[in-house]
């Protein structure tokens, strides 16, 4: 598996805070650190549970101005020398720390790993074991949910085609090396070379895309749901003219969907365009309840579009059902009109939908309801005010595990990309081909660890399928 | 009927162990546990055919040489027994790296066979005995003896089965089977029905061998001649390799041709593997000739090897033609092949079927996990190869000895020999097929290398106490020098001098423009250790066994390096035990198929648990936090 056991995350909600902690556990901590960051001393040097002042280096370049905390095994959270980075710089600029201290020798941590190697090290009660188990498994399941949606389409398909050849040209080594008197290998770096070359441009590519699409462009992942008719394009241009957002088509090069990025007031809201959210078609009938339902799951936030001026009627309850219990806000459009479904009715059937399905008598929720009128542009500085203290209170805080499941692939193709690094390097050194397996076999691993699938049987079953063996 | 109430008796001779089998599997295990002072018997259906080698006639090849040396370097017997009886002997993959050279030597089979019977001859602690073994006899799940053919009880403290190919065995061409083993030896039919009565899960297999051919009737001049090495390397560590240099038999080389693709396309149907009536899984990787031309029928030839099947017989082996067609057909089919247009058939070639168990019902000492002191080895488990079996007779004898002594089971795990990786694979991951050795199954390989597994095992051998105290002391020593020598070349300087730069120029090596240590020139490419000596002055003279292993050491030294780190991981989780008496059903949020599955299985490590196939990393984490709880 894994042959780095350092690791990192975010540790703070990745919410627009200014502020956020990048924390790094394990043997490695102080090496790594030592070599990204620029301050008065030597970190690895500084005594236990001290704070300092210093940049964090990107190169040559300054990524952040950072405090670090130094703590020392076993006196800390996780029992293992851990590093502690407050960036002050804003989301971003914690991704990009983060993603210096992957680059130097850290691996992103596991859902739950933090708390388990707390665990692991006795730095917690034994009876702690169930709870932990129980926040891994929802970390997981969380994880797997999303990595799965996310990886629907090209990038699944890319990235099994190039496992495929790279267990193939391993395979046929292998063949030769388990029976060199039936098959020869004599002079396949070559022939290796020019594929692997060709891999390498691929997950360079990849790799590329990932930067510029999804992770740089990070914003509130935000789906807008409603009937048809309610005013969902009418309010979007609202928005997007109040303050002369600039409405683009980022293509989503590792996603299916295309989105649309609003600023409001330096927020940066990405708009999930479900198949056409302009239209006035109705996006649950269009795209099918299944695929809002999985919107929904994976969105940071969804804006719930009502006509106040209709009665709520089972479509609006289905919706309801499957975002009851997410981070929403029910904008009530035109109140200009005549009023019928009132803010309070709506708060009521929320709430009774969710006793419902939770089964509990008391149950309600703060899901904020804000009556809008986007012909008068009426209620949309409410709107506003509201998403900015969501937002700044941390109530809404983007989909962590979406993004470290990001990091973790992006972190898998580079591990990937450097494990092909290394068979160029040993083919133009003429190592003998056994050496090229073991690096194109961690690439196939590194792979694999982006689309769920493990090395198993494959070897052995690739080389009998597509070889003839000897005997 | 196997024996009538008057026939039971019981024999009042004293062993701690019998061993059921005596091929390769069951002489390694039988000569373990007498040499670590077990009274042992061991049971054959035929004394002659003690260590007989049904199907190919050699030792070795590519992982399985590595099997060999682990198996000498802990004190086994094989490596030492072909060292006397090879009649020629070759180094694979040379122009590879070290991890993969792998020795293969022909055998005389006869001697064989011959040579390892006088081993088990002069055993002391050992007897042989011919007689079928039928019953397994417990008491409370715990082996208290076995009852043989005849009816007689031999009580004894701890069984290993090694039947090899034996048990329920077939033997078809065509639409001809007879209910034998292999070359025509007694079957066992009754040991399967004893073991199903104790609960064991058992499996068919099937394996084949290819015809001999009588030597006289072979065109040689329409061969390529496959000779042996000019220096030949021995396969034991203790066997001096001056001792061994000798005159070599050839091999030969031919192909088949479309004739013979054609001759068996069209009597397919008249082969019982294509008519249904053999049932058995069989190997995917020594396909019979039928199979190789139906999976890749792009190939319009296949190699076949020629070799002979001893000094004093007159019948070749041959390599790549494995068959289970009609006698008829067999005819055709060897005749179309260049060089063999003549050829007269002595023995024909065979399917053969046999019952084998589920290894995943053992433990990785091999002892059967619901069965105190049953151990078995060899292909009885599964696997298949001579040297496959070789090894795990070897670590069953071991374990069952110390079953005996109340000491802890010896396991060699997947980072310190081919053995564990073996091993480990049987009794964990679901097998379909018999079992072959293959380099690629093992993640360590630039540490499992066959020129180091003295370094890797033989303290462990000494430990164990098959290994003697010079033997130990010999290995102490090589440690020691090595270790010296490579600190030495690490920290010898190089300048920039005449003598340098013209060795440099005359190996291709860019010349130097500053100083630089030796281990620095022995790392690249086009240097080694040896082609350094005129530029080394201060070079103390060693065994090539010590010099070998630090060119290896310092020319590989990243990889290697790297490779260890991996281990270190590895280790973490394999010291993470799981208690035996572990309840799954109490580990909540398992996955319902994890949990089946190591319920099934029972590994004894978190590390184990991993290979499982169905286990996830998810479950692996809540695992790992219980088992800490606990």
């Amino acid at each position: 598996m894994y042959s780095k056991d350092t690791i990192a995350a975010i540790s703070t909600g990745m919410s627009n805070s200014g502020i956020g902690i990048v924390r790094i556990s394990g043997e490695d901590a102080f090496q790594i650190i030592d070599k990204i960051y620029k301050g008065k001393k030597k970190l690895s040097e500084a005594p236990a549970y001290t704070i300092h002042h210093g940049f964090i280096m990107d190169g040559e370049e300054t990524a952040d101005e950072v405090l670090v905390s130094v703590m020392r095994a076993p006196k800390t959270f996780t029992g293992e020398d851990t590093v502690e980075i407050n960036c002050h710089g804003g989301t971003l600029v914690v991704k990009k720390v983060l993603e210096i201290v992957l680059n130097n020798g850290a691996r992103p941590a596991e859902p739950g790993e933090f708390t388990k190697r707390a665990f692991l090290n006795g730095k917690m009660d034994l009876s702690q074991s169930e709870a932990v188990i129980d926040l891994i498994n929802a970390k997981n399941e969380y994880a797997l949910k999303s990595s799965v949606s996310q990886l629907q389409g090209s990038l699944k398909k890319k990235i099994k085609e190039i496992r495929n050849k790279i267990i193939y040209h391993t395979a046929f080594i292998e063949t030769a090396l388990d029976d060199p008197e039936h098959t020869s290998v004599d002079g396949y770096g070559e022939k290796l070379y020019a594929v692997i070359e060709e891999i390498k441009d691929e997950l360079s590519g990849l790799i590329d895309s990932s930067e510029n699409g999804r992770i740089i462009k990070e914003g509130i992942q935000t789906v807008i749901l409603g009937k048809p008719n309610v005013g969902k394009s009418s309010l979007l241009n609202v928005l997007a003219g109040r303050e002369r957002a600039i409405v683009t088509d980022i293509a989503g090069t590792t996603r299916d969907v295309l989105e649309e990025q609003i600023c409001l007031d330096g927020i940066n809201l990405n708009i999930i365009d479900t198949a056409g959210i302009r239209d006035t078609e109705d996006i649950i009938e269009k795209i099918g309840v299944e695929k809002a339902k999985q919107y929904a799951e994976h969105a940071d936030l969804i804006i719930y579009v009502v006509d106040a001026s209709k009665m709520i009627d089972e479509n609006d309850k289905n919706i309801i059902r499957f975002i009851y219990d997410k981070k929403a806000i029910i904008l009530l459009n035109k109140i200009d009109l005549n009023v019928i479904t009132t803010k309070e009715y709506l708060q009521k059937t929320y709430n009774d939908i969710g006793k419902t399905i939770k089964n509990e008598g008391n149950y309600s929720n703060n899901t904020p309801v804000i009556g809008v009128s986007a012909k008068n542009e009426e209620g949309i500085k409410e709107f506003i005010s509201v998403l900015k203290s969501m937002f700044l209170k941390g109530n809404i805080s983007f989909n962590d595990e979406i993004y470290i499941t990001n990091m973790r692939q992006k972190s898998a193709l580079k591990e990937a990309l450097s494990s092909l690094d290394r068979v160029i390097q040993s083919i133009k050194n003429n190592m003998p081909e056994d050496f090229y397996s073991i690096d194109l076999m961690d690439a196939y691993e590194s792979l694999g660890y982006i689309t769920g699938e493990t090395i198993g049987e494959d070897l052995v079953n690739e080389i009998f399928s597509k070889f003839c063996m000897g005997k | 009927m196997k024996y009538s109430a008057n026939s039971v008796w019981e024999n009042k001779d004293y062993y701690d162990v019998a061993v059921v089998g005596a091929g390769h599997a069951g002489c390694e295990a039988a000569l373990a546990t007498a040499r670590l002072g077990m009274k042992t018997v061991i049971f054959t259906v035929s004394v002659d055919s003690i260590a007989l080698m049904p199907c190919n006639p050699n030792i070795g090849g590519s992982s399985k040489g590595h099997l060999v040396r682990e198996l000498d370097a802990l004190g086994g017997e094989m490596g030492k027994v072909i060292d006397r009886t090879f009649i020629q002997s070759k180094m694979l993959n040379k122009s590879k790296g070290p991890a993969v050279h792998s020795l293969r030597a022909q055998a005389d089979k006869a001697n064989y066979s011959k040579e390892m019977r006088k081993v088990l001859q002069n055993q002391e602690n050992l007897d042989i005995r011919q007689m079928e073994v039928t019953d397994i006899l417990t008491e409370d799940g715990k082996v208290t003896g076995v009852q043989t053919y005849s009816g007689a009880i031999y009580r004894c403290r701890a069984v290993v089965l090694c039947t090899g190919t034996y048990l329920r065995a077939r033997c078809i061409y065509g639409d001809v089977s007879t209910q034998t083993g292999p070359n025509g030896l007694q079957p066992a039919n009754y040991l399967t029905e004893s073991l199903k009565s104790l609960g064991v899960k058992m499996y068919r297999f099937k394996t084949g061998t290819p015809a001999r051919i009588d030597r006289n009737s072979i065109d040689f001049s329409k061969m390529e001649e496959q000779k042996g090495d000019e220096r030949i390397v021995p396969f034991s560590f203790t066997t001096n390799p001056e001792e061994i240099q000798k005159e070599q038999v050839s091999c030969w080389l031919t192909y088949t041709n479309e004739t013979t693709h054609e001759i068996i396309r069209k009597n397919l149907d008249r082969s019982p593997l294509y008519s249904g009536i053999i049932e058995g899984t069989g190997p995917r990787y020594c396909p019979s000739i039928e199979d190789k031309v139906v999976k890749f029928p792009d190939k319009d030839r296949h190699q076949v090897f020629i070799e002979p099947e001893g000094i004093d017989t007159s019948e070749m082996y041959i390599g790549g033609m494995s068959s289970s067609l009609p006698e008829d057909v067999q005819y055709t089919m060897y005749r179309s092949v260049a060089g063999l247009e003549n050829a007269k058939i002595v023995r024909n070639a065979y399917a053969i079927e046999y019952d084998c168990i589920d290894a995943r019902q053992l433990k990785n000492t091999l002892e059967f996990k619901n069965i105190e002191g049953l151990f078995s080895g060899g292909q009885f488990n599964g696997s298949s190869g001579y040297e496959e079996a070789a090894v795990q007779g070897l670590i069953a004898g071991i374990n069952a000895s110390r079953k005996i002594q109340n000491k802890e089971g010896i396991v060699i795990d997947r980072s310190e020999g081919y053995i564990g990786v073996l091993i480990d694979d049987l009794v964990t991951k679901e097998n379909k097929e018999p079992y072959r050795m293959m380099t690629s199954r093992a993640e360590y390989r630039l540490i499992l290398r066959q020129d180091n597994a003295d370094l890797r095992l033989t303290k462990l051998g000494y430990e164990i106490g098959l290994i003697d105290e010079e033997r130990y002391k010999h290995l102490l020593k090589k440690e020691r020098e090595i270790e010296e020598e490579i600190s030495r070349v690490e920290h010898t300087n190089i300048g920039t001098s005449k003598d340098v730069q013209n060795l440099l120029i005359k190996y291709e090596s860019t010349p130097l423009t500053s100083g630089t240590t030796l281990a620095e020139l022995i790392r690249r490419p086009e240097l080694n250790y040896d082609i350094l000596a005129p530029i080394d002055k201060s070079r103390p003279v060693l065994e090539e066994s010590v010099t070998e292993q630090v060119n290896i050491n310092i020319k590989y030294n990243g990889y290697i390096k790297r490779q260890l780190r991996q281990v270190d991981q590895f280790k973490k989780m394999e010291n993470k035990k799981i208690p035996d008496d572990i309840d799954y059903e109490d580990v909540k949020s398992l996955r319902i198929e994890a949990k089946q599955k190591l319920m099934q299985i029972k590994p004894s490590s978190i590390g184990q648990a991993s290979r499982i196939s169905g286990v996830s990393p998810a479950d692996i984490s809540v695992l790992l936090v219980y088992v800490s709880a606990k």
